[in-house]
């Protein structure tokens, strides 16, 4: 696999505040108040906990692992690294948001909306991710983003972190067997 | 066709089968333990199931009865959302005369995915996994005196959620050692996972001969065996294995190695104590120990669904990546 840098973190942190700016706004709209922030691992936690450190918000941050959600445990197995995941307040008529690095196939929001449903009926879900491109397989689409980008088929563009954040390009031939969903990006 | 050990791993080192802890490596038992770690919360949660078996089906053998153990694992196939079949064999095929391998084919004529095996005879797990079709996955449920990995495996998460870290904990393994799979398998994985100090306590007539040869401390002194250990596990006087004069009297045994208040004492002052149950009060603890502040014995129970669902995703993970890998 071959991987460039594209955002420094200085860079991945403007786009944070654009993320948060944006959510503000929706909430405020929508008359959210006290909204439950789930970030899915492993990019957006790293993400959530920014948001609701920027947002000030009082309500505990949530953390989704969608492994025993995926589509692909039939076509490849279990993940060796599932990590629990934790909503410590009930999503029961809550706001929740949800928030993940990269929106790609929708495949990943498709299995975190499951799971979401798993723990309760939340009043609304709201999708929030830092990098949206072109490539859905499935009728999931954002409501706040950060950077839309264009990218070639066969590239992926990952988060890492935690520290320091930044946005790499990269190529890797073997990715179309994992449905293009390692994880980072989705 | 591969025997032993290897039995349970692919070509790749993936669980194929989970019949002994014996020749598993310490990345492997975590990643059990890991998995079922993400597992634990599900019990919590208002839907108590994960799509992830959906359309397997997993069958129960068992030759020979257990409650709990059965009942886990129905829940833990449950949870996984895949179709739990149980078969009760002592009261149906065999006594009509029909071999276990004609009610093996049987199963799988019927498409089963996985079973969950329990025998009174050493071994029979591994028979069941060679002769099954390479497809299916087998999990030994208990095998005679040999082994019964899911327990042990379901005893390591619970001293880890509740000591953190194997390096530097001492363990002490009380009772029937002769008799017990469970003991067998808990040495092995407790070595495995790199406990500083695994003690076996028993009366000389319970002990195997080649318990030395395990990598155990022996101590036929309950008293002196139990000092500063931060973990006491202790095993089921098996009454219905033994026969002769093994021991003088349940209240001799008692007397000389159940557990008491004043005997945990000398143990360290945050020891837990475990059982794999059923227990039997007043002969190999005291009802004061078992339903006490440091007895994690229902604990034990809870997260043994866990462990259980962790084994059966992560074999039938290998079955799919198998399929997989033979498409392709």
């Amino acid at each position: 696999m071959q991987s460039n840098s594209f955002m420094n973190a200085d860079a991945v942190e403007s786009l944070v505040d654009e993320m948060a700016g944006k959510l503000w706004s929706l909430m405020n709209e929508r008359a959210i108040q006290a909204p439950l922030l789930v970030g899915i691992r492993t990019g957006g936690v790293w993400l959530a906990e920014m948001l609701h450190q920027e947002l000030g918000l009082e309500e505990p941050l949530g953390t989704l692992d969608i492994s025993f959600y995926r589509d692909d445990f039939t076509r490849i197995g279990m993940n060796p690294e599932v990590h629990p995941s934790d909503l410590p307040v009930p999503v029961d008529d809550r706001h929740v948001v949800l928030i993940d690095d990269v929106l790609h196939t929708g495949r990943t929001m498709r299995a975190a909306l499951n799971e979401i449903f798993d723990y309760g009926r939340p009043a609304s879900v709201i999708l929030a991710c830092l990098v949206e491109r072109r490539g859905r397989e499935l009728p999931i689409q954002p409501d706040v983003v950060a950077l839309h980008k264009e990218m070639k088929p066969g590239e992926h563009i990952t988060l890492t972190g935690p520290e320091p954040l930044g946005l790499v390009i990269g190529t890797d031939s073997n990715r179309e067997s994992r449905n293009g969903e390692s994880g980072a990006e989705a | 066709m591969s025997r032993g050990p290897s039995l349970q791993l692919d070509d790749v080192g993936r669980l194929r089968h989970f019949l002994t802890i014996d020749g598993l490596n310490r990345e492997l038992l975590t990643e059990i333990l890991d998995t079922a770690e993400g597992f634990a919360g599900v019990s919590e949660r208002t839907v108590k199931k994960v799509p992830l078996c959906r359309g397997k089906i997993v069958a129960n053998l068992f030759f020979e009865n257990s409650t709990r153990t059965r009942t886990t694992f129905e829940l833990a196939g449950k949870r996984l959302s895949a179709d739990v079949l149980n078969l009760n064999i002592t009261a149906s095929s065999t006594s009509k005369g029909e071999t276990l391998l004609d009610t093996l084919r049987n199963l799988e004529a019927m498409h089963v995915d996985m079973f969950v095996v329990r025998h009174a005879v050493s071994g029979a797990a591994h028979f069941i996994a060679r002769h099954a079709d390479p497809g299916v996955g087998v999990i030994n449920a208990g095998d005679g005196r040999h082994a019964h990995p899911t327990q042990a495996m379901l005893d390591m998460f619970t001293i880890r959620r509740h000591k953190g870290e194997f390096t530097g904990l001492r363990v002490a393994i009380v009772g029937d050692i002769l008799h017990s799979r469970v003991a067998r398998s808990q040495i092995l994985a407790l070595n495995t996972l790199g406990a500083s100090e695994v003690r076996v306590i028993a009366p000389r007539t319970l002990l195997p001969v080649e318990a030395r040869s395990l990598g155990v401390h022996i101590y036929h002194d309950m008293d002196e065996g139990i000092r500063d250990v931060d973990v006491v596990i202790m095993l089921r006087l098996q009454k219905e294995r033994m026969q002769g004069a093994m021991l003088p009297s349940e209240h001799e045994y008692y007397r000389l190695f159940g557990l008491t208040e004043a005997r945990l004492a000398a143990a360290d002052s945050e020891a837990i104590v475990m059982h794999p149950g059923p227990i039997n009060r007043g002969v190999e603890m005291a009802s004061e120990v078992a339903d006490g502040s440091r007895s994690v014995i229902l604990q034990q129970v809870s997260y043994g669904i866990a462990v259980r669902m962790a084994v059966m995703s992560i074999i039938i993970g290998t079955q799919n990546q198998q399929g997989q890998d033979n498409k392709g």
